[in-house]
C-alpha cells in the first residue's frame, strides 16, 4: 500500500482537471494575444479561468493575473510593490519568520540592493501578534508580507488584523495564500490585503500555474517585461492549458470546500489523535484550533526526522519535514526554530498533509505502521552499533 | 536481504548497486552528504560535491532503486576533519578515509541502515570480506586488482563492522567494473576515479590546515640531524616525513638531496637529513585492531606503511593496550607518524594500527 499524506508539497490532479489539461493541450494550442480564430479560442479559456480563479478568493477577474506559480507571484508582488513604491521613497520591507522561502529569499536578496527588513516573530503557538507587527513597522514601509496558512503546521494568521495596520502606516499588505486557497474559504475583501498570492498544484490543479491577486489600484512594478500579456502586468505568452487547469480546479475546489474540508478534517483528526495514543513521546507543534484542516505536525521524541522519513518511505508511506535544502537532505524547520521550540524538536519533527485522494483506511495504516518504525529507531539511538 | 549501499556518485559504489539489485536484494541507495553546499558554493570542492550526490541519485534511478541524501555534515566535521586538522598541526600525516571508513561508513551510517531494516551496508571498496566456517570469523583480504586495492583504508573495522559490511566490487579488477557500468549504461560509467582526499580537491592540504585550525599555526625552523638551522617554515603542518620537495632550502652542507626526518610539534621544528637517515627498522603502533586473532607470540607478517607501499616482511608482537610493535627484516624508507601499519598474512588483513 502507498499512501500519500504530503499534499502541502502538491496534490495529484483532479481526474477533472487532467481531462480539461488534455484536452487544452490538444485543441487550445492558438495564442491567446493573437487576434484569429485560434487566439479567441485561447483567450476565452483563459477568461474563463480567471473568473474561475476569482470566484475561489471573491476577487474580481480583472484582479487576477496569472504568473508561472506560487514563488513567482510571492516575488511579483514583493518586488512590484518595492520597485512602484521606491519612488516615493519607501524602501522598508516587512514579512514574518515564517514565511515561506519564496517570500523569506526575496526579501534578501532586496536587502542586498539595499532595502532594510523587518521579520515579524511568532508566539509559540506559530501565529504572528498584531502588536508585534505594529513594532516592526517604519514610517516608510512600502509592504507587508504574511501567509495566510502556514505549510509546515497550517496555523492560520490574523491578516484582516495585520492588514489593517499595513493600511494605517500607509504600507501595502500581501499575503501568500498558497496553503489556504481551496482548503478553506479565502475572500480577499475580508481579509483585508491588497495582494494575495495562488498556485494551482497544491489544490489539486496543475504546476506551473499560479495567480496573483492584485486588488484594483494597486501600484505594482511589473517583474517580467516584454508583450502587453496580462494587462501589461505580466509578459509572456500563457501556459494555457495549465491555467485551464487552474481554473477547473478553483470551480472544484469552491463546489467541494464545505464537504471535503469536513471530510479532510476528520481524518487529520482521527490520525493525529491516533499518531498521539500509539506513539509515546509525540506532541503536535502548533495551535490545534486555528490550522487549515488537513495539516497536523508532529514531534517525535528521540527520533531524527530524517530517518523516520525514509523508514516510512520505504514501507510506502509519503509524509515531509521542513525546508529541504539543496541537494535534499534536511536542515532544522526555520518555521519550528521561530516558534521557539527546542532545537531537538526542530529536528524531529514530521508534517502529514492530508487531500482529495486520502482515506481512512491509508489514516489506519500509518497509525499501524508508525510505532513499530519509531520503537526501531529508538532502540538504535540508545546503543551504538559498534560498541 | 536488505542492503545500505553508501553511494558516492562514482563508479565503483554505482556498480556495487547494480550488482546487488541484480542479484536481486532489496536495495537502498544512501549517499551522504558531508559538508555544507546550501549557497551553491563550498569552501571545498568538486568531489563528495553536489553533482556527485546527483550522479548518485541517477545511477539509483537507473537501476531502480530507492535513493536518500543524508546529512552527516556535523558528524563528517567531528569524526573526520577535526582529527584530520588536529593530526596535522601535531605533526603527524593523517589518513581520514581509514576514520572516514570505521567512524562514519561502517558505524553512523550502519546505525542508519538497521533502522531501515537493513542488515548490511555495502561500499565500492575494493576489498573482500567473508566469514570463516570454523572460526566464526570475519575476515578481511584485499581485492583482486592489486592496483585498486583498497584493504589498507579498512584495517580498523571491527568484527562487529565487517559483520555488516558487503563489498560488491572487490572480487573483480577495476577494467572489469568499468565493463560492467558500461554494459549496464550507469550514467557514469566514464566518469573519472577520484583521486584527492574528497574534502580537500585542489590537493592544498596546508592551506586547509591553516584555515581550519583552531590556533594559527606557528612559524619555525629547519634543522639538521645535528641541531644546526638551515631555514625557517610557516608551519609544520606543510611537511610530512620522506618529503624532498618544498623545503626551500637553497642546498644542503654537503649538496646531497635533503629528506624531512621528523616532525616536532613542541618547538615547532622541522628536521631534516640525507635519505640514509629515513630508514627504520622498528616502529611501534597504538589503536591496533587485530581482525584476525591477536597474537600471543611474535607473528611473521607482511607490514605496509603506506597505501602506495609495498608491504615489507616483519615480525609484529602485540604489546597490551591496543599497541603493537614491529621489528621489519629490512630498513625502510619514511616511516610516518599517523599513517596506518598493516599487516598482512599474503591477502589477508591480520590487523593494524597508527604509527607513532
Amino acid at each position: 500500500m502507498r499512501v500519500y499524506f504530503d499534499y502541502n508539497a502538491t496534490t495529484p490532479l483532479a481526474p477533472e482537471v487532467a481531462e480539461a489539461v488534455a484536452r487544452a493541450t490538444q485543441d487550445l494550442f492558438g495564442n491567446a494575444s493573437s487576434i484569429h480564430y485560434f487566439g479567441q479560442q485561447a483567450k476565452a479559456a483563459l477568461d474563463e479561468a480567471r473568473s474561475a480563479v476569482a470566484a475561489l478568493i471573491h476577487g474580481d477577474p480583472s484582479e487576477v493575473v496569472f504568473t508561472g506559480g506560487g514563488t513567482e507571484s510571492d516575488n511579483f508582488a514583493i518586488r512590484g510593490a518595492a520597485e512602484a513604491a521606491e519612488v516615493s521613497g519607501r524602501r522598508h520591507l516587512v514579512a514574518s519568520t515564517i514565511e515561506h522561502e519564496a517570500v523569506l529569499n526575496t526579501l534578501k536578496a532586496l536587502a542586498r540592493r539595499g532595502w532594510r527588513t523587518a521579520l515579524v516573530p511568532v508566539d509559540q503557538s506559530g501565529v504572528a501578534s498584531p502588536d508585534q507587527l505594529r513594532t516592526a513597522m517604519a514610517d516608510d514601509t512600502s509592504i507587508v508580507s504574511v501567509m495566510h496558512a502556514n505549510n509546515e503546521i497550517g496555523t492560520i494568521q490574523p491578516i484582516a488584523e495585520l492588514s489593517a495596520i499595513a493600511h494605517e502606516r500607509g504600507a501595502l499588505m500581501h499575503t501568500d495564500a498558497v496553503q489556504s486557497a481551496g482548503k478553506i474559504p479565502v475572500d480577499v475583501r475580508a481579509l483585508g490585503v491588497d495582494l494575495l498570492s495562488l498556485s494551482a498544484h497544491k489544490f489539486n490543479g496543475p504546476k506551473g500555474a499560479g495567480a496573483l491577486w492584485i486588488k484594483r489600484g494597486t501600484r505594482l512594478q511589473p517583474i517580467l517585461t516584454g508583450g502587453k500579456h496580462e494587462r501589461n502586468r505580466r509578459a509572456g505568452t500563457e501556459n494555457v492549458p495549465a491555467i485551464v487547469g487552474m481554473g477547473v480546479a478553483a470551480r472544484l475546489a469552491i463546489a467541494k470546500m464545505s464537504g471535503e474540508a469536513m471530510r479532510v478534517r476528520a481524518l487529520r483528526d482521527r490520525l493525529e489523535e491516533g499518531i498521539l495514543r500509539a506513539v509515546p513521546g509525540t506532541a503536535v507543534n502548533g495551535a490545534r484550533a486555528a490550522r487549515v484542516p488537513n495539516t497536523t505536525n508532529i514531534s517525535f521524541d528521540r527520533v531524527e526526522a530524517e530517518s523516520l522519513l525514509i523508514a516510512l518511505d520505504l514501507e510506502g508511506v509519503a509524509v515531509s519535514t521542513g525546508s529541504a535544502c539543496s541537494s535534499g537532505t534536511l536542515e532544522p524547520s526555520h518555521v519550528l526554530r521561530a516558534m521557539g521550540l527546542p532545537a531537538h524538536r526542530t529536528q524531529n519533527s514530521l508534517r502529514f498533509s492530508l487531500g482529495m485522494f486520502s482515506t481512512e483506511e491509508e489514516v489506519d495504516h500509518v497509525i499501524e505502521v508508525l510505532p513499530r518504525l519509531v520503537e526501531k529507531l529508538r532502540g538504535l539511538t540508545r546503543k551504538t552499533v559498534t560498541a | 536481504m536488505r542492503i545500505v549501499v553508501a553511494m558516492s556518485g562514482g563508479v565503483d559504489s554505482s556498480v556495487a548497486a547494480a550488482l546487488l539489485a541484480e542479484q536481486g536484494h532489496d536495495v537502498i541507495g544512501l549517499s551522504m552528504q558531508l559538508y555544507d553546499q546550501t549557497e551553491g558554493q563550498t569552501s571545498f570542492g568538486s568531489c563528495c560535491s553536489i553533482d556527485d550526490l546527483h550522479d548518485a541519485r541517477r545511477v539509483a534511478a537507473a537501476i531502480n532503486i530507492p535513493h536518500y541524501i543524508l546529512n552527516f555534515e556535523r558528524q563528517f566535521d567531528e569524526q573526520v576533519v577535526s582529527n584530520f586538522v588536529r593530526e596535522y598541526t601535531s605533526g603527524r600525516t593523517p589518513l581520514p578515509c581509514a576514520h572516514c571508513n570505521s567512524d562514519l561508513k561502517f558505524a553512523t551510517l550502519v546505525e542508519r541502515a538497521l533502522g531501515f531494516g537493513a542488515e548490511a551496508v555495502a561500499t565500492g571498496h575494493y576489498a573482500r570480506v567473508e566469514r570463516d566456517a570454523v572460526t566464526g570469523r570475519y575476515r578481511l583480504q584485499r581485492g583482486v586488482d592489486p592496483a585498486k586495492d583498497q584493504s589498507y583504508f579498512l584495517f580498523s573495522l571491527t568484527q562487529h563492522q565487517l559483520a555488516r559490511a558487503v563489498f560488491p566490487v572487490g572480487d573483480r579488477p577495476k577494467d572489469a567494473v568499468r565493463e560492467y557500468a558500461r554494459l549496464r549504461q550507469l550514467p557514469v560509467a566514464n566518469k573519472p576515479d577520484s583521486q584527492e582526499i574528497c574534502f580537500i580537491p585542489d590537493d592544498d592540504y596546508a592551506g586547509f590546515v591553516t584555515t581550519h585550525a583552531a590556533d594559527a599555526p606557528r612559524d619555525g625552523v629547519i634543522v639538521d640531524e645535528h641541531g644546526r638551522v638551515l631555514g625557517s617554515h610557516a608551519g609544520i603542518h606543510r611537511f610530512t616525513v620522506g618529503q624532498r620537495k618544498g623545503l626551500g632550502l637553497t642546498s644542503s652542507p654537503n649538496g646531497a638531496p635533503m629528506y624531512v626526518l621528523a616532525l616536532r610539534p613542541a618547538d615547532q621544528q622541522v628536521v631534516v637529513g640525507p635519505k640514509s637517515s629515513l630508514e627504520r627498522t622498528t616502529l611501534t603502533a597504538s589503536g591496533v585492531n587485530w581482525i584476525a586473532e591477536e597474537p600471543r607470540a611474535s607473528i611473521h607478517v607482511a607490514a605496509q606503511i603506506r597505501h602506495r607501499h609495498q608491504a615489507a616482511p616483519a615480525a609484529v608482537r602485540a604489546l597490551g593496550d591496543a599497541q603493537a610493535e614491529v621489528v621489519f627484516d629490512a630498513p625502510q624508507i619514511a616511516v610516518t607518524p599517523g599513517q596506518a601499519v598493516v599487516f598482512y598474512d599474503g591477502d589477508v588483513v591480520v590487523g593494524g594500527g597508527w604509527i607513532d
